[in-house]
């Protein structure tokens, strides 16, 4: 039986006031891709945040390929990644440049041979010379998903990977996640408002509204249990608080 | 090379690929360390001209002091801009979810004030040579020890800038450019100790600088080097930089705790 790769147990933070994830737990099996579902300050990326490390909890833990976030957290981090719409690379300097400066910080040998095959696979080549600031936002996408694939990552943390894409480059990088979990026995986790994304490419969904999880299964469990015939039916039930026995 | 100095080479990597791809940069930090050696330079020579016998060894010390200060402020510099670059380019949220350790950062973000420094400093001694025939290196290997001094009083106060911004965000930028200057009239960079009122002495003494301008002015007039007054500069910058890593320190968790790495500039 495969390890979990993510542990999370017990899991709070608080801002002042505001309480922006609530006690939850949750377990990310190896090599699953699990989406994190929920509408805006749900808590998705605040939970994203602390499995970084970018953000201390206010109680609970975290486990992330065995290491405490808490006490260990760099000895995750070399293994995982992530990307984001939201977080920017360096505008001024090329794709190339870019790829390498993570490739040091991940201390991954062999850089340029990575870069070569990643450009390759993700159809970089002819971007890799230019400025990253002038790429177009599909361009700027496969950017960020070479960066964050830079270390062959164990465990990947994508907020929204396809958010501002048009249908068709939203595509080929679906397809591409796709892909590469297959090839690599990655570990994803997804946060996303697509619901048709989350419907092919995770096994597993956590549904989230302020700031606790108030439901998960696979999305064919989802579906039998709200009655719907899509996720995004059932996001909606959750997010207008009908009951599952009203659905 | 081992994994810390990939990493840190990984930063400094990032900032030098900038100035290989832009000239007005590299210009930038040559220009204000030779303005400042050009404008006191005329200044000095001609009241120099007018004082007669001790003229040179006016120049000497206004010029070797010109040029000093600057090490402390391009190094200062160098540390807070480095780090306001990848604020700047929002850049923060990738580097602290990599395995970069905030020493290493620290480490990467003073290895770019180092070069900044020299790229900025070295064309203005240069320049001090050929216009006012005034060679900052005839103080001897000294020199090297209040250049050491003064740039790592630079360090701590940009470490202490640094924090600043950790806490208060985009709104401390300001003092990146300016804190520096603000300690000018307490560091004694044109004038001695003496001649600060009283009760502005023990600020002044409290800082490394004062006893490294002290220490040069005794170098260049008798040819001495004042072990006293690098002994307090010494250790008033180790006292100095342990507060500042301190401050740092609680400052980047302080930041962690309020979700700020990834709001920072915002």
């Amino acid at each position: 039986m495969p390890q979990d790769a993510i542990v999370v147990t017990n899991l709070t933070k608080r801002y002042a006031a505001t309480l922006a994830v609530d006690n939850i737990d949750f377990a990310v099996p190896s090599g699953a891709t699990v989406g994190l579902l929920g509408g805006n300050g749900a808590g998705k990326t605040t939970t994203i945040a602390m499995l970084l490390g970018l953000l201390i909890p206010t109680a609970g833990t975290l486990h992330v390929l065995g290491h405490d976030m808490a006490t260990d957290r760099f000895a995750a981090l070399a293994r995982m990644n992530f990307s984001s719409p939201y977080v920017a690379l360096p505008a001024r300097l090329s794709v190339a440049e870019n790829l390498k400066v993570y490739g040091h910080l991940y201390d991954v040998r062999g850089i340029d041979r990575r870069i070569a095959e990643l450009a390759d696979q993700l159809d970089l080549g002819p971007l890799l010379n230019r400025p990253a600031g002038e790429l177009s936002a599909g361009q700027k996408t496969r950017v960020a998903l070479a960066k964050s694939l830079i270390n062959r990552p164990d465990v990947l943390l994508l907020d929204e990977p396809t958010a501002s894409l048009d249908p068709d480059t939203g595509d080929q990088v679906r397809s591409w996640l796709e892909r590469y979990r297959a090839e690599s026995g990655c570990t994803i986790l997804l946060a996303s408002h697509n619901m048709a994304e989350v419907e092919r490419l995770c096994s597993h969904v956590l549904m989230m509204k302020q700031g606790r999880i108030v439901d998960r299964g696979s999305p064919d469990e989802l579906l039998s249990r709200y009655g719907q015939e899509t996720l995004e039916e059932v996001f909606l039930d959750i997010a207008r608080n009908r009951q599952k026995s009203d659905a | 090379m081992t994994a810390s100095l990939r990493r840190i080479w990984g930063l400094m990597y990032r900032h030098l690929a900038l100035y290989r791809r832009s000239w007005p940069r590299l210009l930038e930090l040559a220009y204000w360390p030779t303005l400042q050696m050009c404008i006191w330079g005329f200044t000095a020579s001609f009241f120099a001209s007018r004082i007669g016998s001790s003229s040179t060894a006016v120049l000497g010390m206004l010029l070797g002091a010109v040029l000093l200060w600057e090490v402390a402020l391009r190094s200062q510099m160098g540390v807070a801009i480095s780090f306001l670059e990848e604020i700047w380019s929002r850049n923060l949220g990738h580097v602290f979810v990599s395995p970069l350790r905030p020493w290493e950062l620290v480490a990467a973000l003073i290895g770019m004030s180092v070069i900044r420094m020299t790229a900025g400093v070295l064309p203005a001694v240069l320049l001090a040579w050929v216009l006012y025939s005034f060679n900052l290196f005839s103080m001897g290997p000294v020199l090297i020890l209040f250049a050491v001094n003064l740039m790592v009083m630079g360090w701590w106060v940009s470490l202490g800038v640094v924090s600043l911004i950790l806490r208060h965000g985009a709104g401390a930028e300001a003092l990146a450019w300016s804190v520096l200057f603000g300690l000018t009239p307490f560091s004694a960079v044109f004038y001695p100790v003496s001649v600060l009122p009283g009760w502005v002495q023990p600020v002044a003494l409290a800082l490394p600088s004062a006893h490294v301008f002290e220490g040069m002015r005794t170098a260049l007039a008798s040819g001495r080097v004042d072990f006293g007054q690098l002994t307090w500069a010494i250790g008033l910058n180790i006292v100095w930089m342990g507060g500042a890593i301190v401050l740092f320190s609680r400052q980047f968790r302080a930041a962690r705790t309020r979700g700020a790495l990834l709001s920072i500039g915002e």
